[in-house]
């Protein structure tokens, strides 16, 4: 680790001289935070989609060496898992859900500010290395031989997947609903399904192990990311901080480097 | 009782000890008084509900065959044998009572996931895929619940008095039919002792179904998994409180049956 000093510095200068919104710098480590820097002090718990785990931890680097004294805890779930949890008076300070239904039940209960969007994200068919049963699109997962896992159709990407799914005309029993897009992932990853409908991101994310096979814009959905305070944090100001970073800061710059699209 | 030796016990142990009782009764109280009675009858019959019902009896009582077939012999050899190294494998065998279920899932899922040589001779040569089926969610429930009945019927054999095996053995039966004849009977209530905590917890299993056999209406998403679902996907709590007011139910028919051994002591 450099020293944190320095580095804050550094980035106060890297600030001025570059502004924001060096998305095609992919070489310099870690441009500048931004002006709500500051806030980001203390610690805070953000709940975040499964999708979001290797965006929200490269972030976390950035945030923490940026930030003396900041550190931000993750829980990774499914959406509707993270939107029960908070019902249920779970210790969260922000929460960043995969679609816009879920973070409603928050919102219109009255537990979270309002709601920004952050992030966009696509669907990608997730497929061993090599693409051994030779899947072209969603048509070919009705095939009885392939097995096919999709998340329950009440995680945001289980959702999605059926209207996408429903789009091109393509009925499809899966093997298993699975309640988070990460552990739906990890059964093509094992070997033990031969497809998966995920995010683009989590297939960019999983390269080594997946392939992805492209699903047409006409047939695909758009997930979109909605990010919030919630009401009951103890740390008002580190957790608006961190909503503004996924809007237009370190968070939203690690993941633009991940494949999601700007909001 | 020995009352009248000990008196009251003092306020310091009385405390905590009602502490423990209300600790396991509230959240029992909790779950009873969110059922939604009126609805009741309806969810238990609904389709959702009678599949998970089904599928879970299903796999319960086969994983509890399966523990019988494989278990028993175990216990016998390693109540009676000589066997060196008698003593690790009752460690190995037993080791999944004290394994995070997770961990046995993960387990098996390496040792028999389809890209495991295992499975894939089972797919390449059978079409067979353990996980997302049937039979993977009765080997992760016989995966857990197989230890109860080892030890239960081991304690079992070793309570039995050998004599009449003994006996059996000087009149000229044979061993096989001494097991059948003389042990087997002789060991009928620790036998039935054990298949009923190993169903128990057959039925309760969790963490190594989900993690090696998925979860999917009808094929492996049993009672607590429908549960957690409900409770945790589509965010429907009165069916999750449905689904565990029927694996309460059954624990409590189980508790019952075992009241003379566990129960048995109280006045």
């Amino acid at each position: 680790m450099l020293k944190t000093g320095h580095r804050a510095g550094l980035a106060v200068l890297a600030m001025l001289a570059l502004g924001v919104g060096a998305c095609g710098s992919s070489t310099s480590s870690s441009p500048a935070s931004t002006g709500s820097a500051s806030k980001l002090t203390g610690s805070i718990t953000v709940f975040a989609a499964a999708s979001l785990t290797e965006a929200f931890k490269d972030a976390q680097k950035t945030l923490e060496q940026n930030n003396p004294g900041f550190t931000v805890t993750y829980s990774f779930a499914g959406s509707q898992q993270l939107v029960t949890n908070i019902q249920n008076g779970a210790p969260a300070d922000v929460i960043a859900t995969a679609d816009l239904s879920t973070m409603q039940k928050l919102t219109s209960a009255g537990l979270v500010g309002t709601p920004q969007v952050f992030a966009r994200n696509t669907l990608e068919i997730a497929v061993a290395k090599g693409n051994p049963k030779h899947i072209t699109g969603l048509a070919d997962l009705a095939n009885p031989a392939i097995s096919v896992v999709l998340a329950d159709p009440s995680v945001p990407v289980g959702k999605f997947s059926r209207e996408a799914l429903a789009k091109a005309g393509v009925s499809v029993t899966p093997k298993s609903n699975e309640l988070d897009v990460k552990s739906t992932l990890q059964k093509v990853e094992s070997g033990d399904a031969d497809a998966a409908i995920v995010y683009t991101t989590d297939i960019s994310s999983a390269s080594d192990k997946v392939d992805g096979v492209v699903i047409p814009e006409n047939q695909n959905v758009i997930a979109v990311y909605p990010i919030a305070v919630v009401k009951a944090s103890q740390n008002q100001a580190a957790a608006a901080a961190f909503v503004q970073s996924a809007v237009s800061g370190d968070v939203q710059r690690a993941l633009l480097k991940r494949g999601f699209k700007a909001p | 009782m020995k009352k009248g030796v000990f008196g009251r016990p003092p306020l310091g142990l009385l405390v905590p000890a009602a502490v423990a009782v209300l600790f396991i009764a509230l959240p029992l109280i909790g779950l009873l008084t969110h059922v939604a009675w009126r609805d009741l009858a309806a969810e238990l019959g609904s389709d959702e509900v009678r599949t998970a019902l089904r599928l879970s009896l299903e796999c319960s009582l086969l994983a509890v065959v399966v523990a019988i077939i494989i278990g028993v012999p175990l216990a016998y050899v390693l109540a009676r044998s000589n066997l060196p190294g008698k003593g690790l494998i009752r460690a190995l065998v037993v080791l999944p009572l004290v394994l995070p279920p997770v961990v046995g899932g993960i387990a098996l899922q390496t040792a028999f996931g389809r890209s495991t040589p295992i499975g894939r001779v089972l797919y390449d040569g059978f079409g067979v895929t353990l996980p997302f089926s049937t039979a993977g969610a009765v080997m992760a429930e016989a995966f857990v619940a197989f230890p109860f009945l080892v030890i239960t019927v081991e304690a079992g054999l070793r309570q039995a008095d050998p004599g009449y095996e003994e006996v059996a053995a000087t009149l000229g039966a044979r061993p096989w039919r001494r097991f059948w004849r003389v042990t087997l009977p002789l060991i009928k209530p620790s036998l039935l002792a054990g298949a009923a905590l190993a169903w128990a917890r057959a039925l309760g299993e969790f963490g190594a179904t989900i993690t090696f056999a998925g979860s999917f209406p009808g094929t492996t998403q049993t009672l607590p998994l429908a549960a957690y679902a409900a409770f945790e996907g589509s965010g429907e709590v009165e069916r999750a409180i449905t689904l565990s007011l029927i694996l309460l139910a059954i624990s409590v028919a189980i508790l019952v049956g075992l009241r003379d051994r566990w129960l048995g002591t109280s006045t």
